[in-house]
């Protein structure tokens, strides 16, 4: 006899407020459904009455771990409809925040997925890593949450003590390689715990249109920084990790080899920090007619964020936001069937669901 | 797979340009949206999102579908009739909760699909104008 198992929007295995609701047989998921919503706050809507500096700062709340990744987004859709092209050391700078958060965010999943593997020293260590990480943020943006870095045309903060800023990243990769990468890439216990659970085929990934790690891990290739380079990482050199199981481990994997890929290029960027201005000096700003749209990837996949303006306006007329969770949560009810209730809670944050971008 | 060459050839599309953001936009003409959906579904091509527009003047409403292909982005404008367009939920798996949140928004209905509520909590309505509550 099949029986309901709500999880959610007020549970102990969530993270944030959603809602998992569980049809199942025993101790197996045969089904499930998925409610979102519970905060939705209505940003698209309330940006169409803010002006260009007013929406740089409403955007910056739509995520509270990749908050510089949607201001970049924003901001290099309204450069294309202002004119107003980043100087080189701008794109630069642009890549190492972006690296950091990728960092701080997979690290700060990494502590989530340890502690929900019943390996609660692991998580405290990566919450300590994070810490690092966030104090490196705070050095360049003086902020550890919403950095304000962005504008149009540049960054609002120069880095200017790079050198600093290569040995904090030299070191905390040495850390992050010794102590977490192996427990995640080489440990029985992450491997027995996550190996064959939670499993996406490729085919139902390209179906559900899933981004970023969730990707990557069932055998898609797609990462932007790549496919359609952004800032400056067409000039640098990285590799990008894909796995073809689909299962959880695979995103354990996927996101591990992401963290020593992010330090290498945080590397690279910091090295060829060309110099030169840090933002276009011009004091007014004329929009064009017309609608931008810009991509980045960001630590959970593709955000994509579609700007429509009316020249002589104050306001934009439309901002959609496309953030990566709003694609890669519905295939948890693919990952789910079959799976025992035990392991929901884990097989839904291998996603690295983040509501907040949801609940726009 | 060269989608500027298919496209045109396979749906008779006459005009396309590219804008500043790199997008492929095809001039539509009658394009029929669920061949359309087919068609880049069994192209491999990776559906992104449905941009809703309430255009001003009360003129209606613009979609925009967007697709992407190895990170080149292809874009098609539809002006719903009567606030409804057909549903490619079927097709395209990926265009669920965009089609269900655009209908929760802006009151459009993508027809040949059943709704469950995606953002709207028991008692609200479909259609609340948020931009204009917002000012």
């Amino acid at each position: 006899m099949s029986y309901k198992l709500p999880m959610g929007p007020y549970h102990p295995g969530l993270e944030e407020p959603y809602k998992l609701e569980m049809i199942c047989e025993g101790e197996t998921v045969c089904d499930a459904k998925l409610h979102i919503g519970f905060n939705f706050r209505g940003i698209e809507h309330l940006a169409e009455t803010r002006n260009y500096i007013q929406v740089i700062a409403l955007m910056e709340r739509v995520c509270g771990i990749c908050s510089f990744i949607h201001t970049l987004t924003l901001c290099q859709a309204m450069e294309k409809l202002t004119g107003l092209e980043p100087p080189p050391r701008a794109q630069y700078i642009r890549v190492i925040m972006a690296e950091l958060e990728r960092l701080h965010s997979h690290v700060l999943w990494a502590g989530i997925a340890a502690k929900l593997m019943g390996f609660k020293t692991m998580f405290m260590a990566c919450f300590a890593y994070r810490e690092k990480i966030m104090d490196m943020l705070q050095a360049i943006s003086g902020n550890r949450v919403n950095y304000s870095m962005n504008r149009i045309g540049g960054v609002n903060r120069d880095i200017t003590d790079p050198d600093t800023l290569l040995s904090m990243v030299d070191r905390l990769e040495s850390e992050i390689a010794r102590e977490i990468v192996p427990v995640f890439t080489t440990s029985v216990t992450a491997r027995s715990r996550c190996a064959g659970i939670g499993v996406l085929t490729r085919e139902k990934a390209l179906s559900c249109g899933v981004v970023g790690p969730t990707a990557r891990a069932s055998g898609v290739t797609l990462d932007l920084r790549r496919a359609a380079p952004y800032a400056a990482y067409a000039e640098l050199d990285f590799d990008v990790p894909v796995e073809t199981a689909g299962d959880v481990r695979a995103r354990l994997l996927v996101r591990a080899y992401e963290i020593l890929q992010s330090c290498s290029i945080l590397r690279q960027a910091i090295a060829k920090l060309p110099p030169g201005e840090f933002a276009r000096s011009e004091t007014k700003i004329a929009f064009q007619t017309g609608t931008a749209i810009s991509r980045v990837e960001a630590p959970r996949g593709e955000v994509f964020y579609s700007v429509s303006w009316k020249e002589n306006s104050r306001t934009p007329s439309r901002v959609h936001v496309r953030t990566p969770t709003y694609v890669n949560m519905p295939a948890v009810r693919w990952m789910v069937q079959g799976a025992r209730v035990a392991d929901a809670p884990l097989i839904q944050a291998s996603i690295d669901p983040c509501y907040s971008c949801t609940d726009r | 797979m060269n989608l500027v060459n298919e496209l045109p050839a396979h749906f008779g599309i006459t005009e396309f340009s590219e804008d500043a953001s790199g997008v492929t936009w095809f001039t539509n003409g009658n394009l029929d949206l669920r061949e359309l959906a087919k068609f880049m579904g069994q192209a491999g091509v990776r559906f992104v999102t449905i941009t809703a527009n309430e255009l001003p003047r009360g003129e209606g409403f613009c979609l925009e579908y967007i697709w992407d292909l190895d990170g080149r982005l292809f874009g098609f404008k539809f002006h719903p009739a009567d606030r409804t367009m057909p549903s490619i939920f079927d097709i395209c798996e990926a265009a669920d909760w965009i089609e269900r949140e655009i209908h929760e928004e802006y009151a459009l209905d993508f027809t040949g699909r059943e709704y469950e509520p995606l953002l709207l909590r028991a008692g609200d309505q479909p259609g609340v104008n948020l931009q204009e509550v917002a000012k």
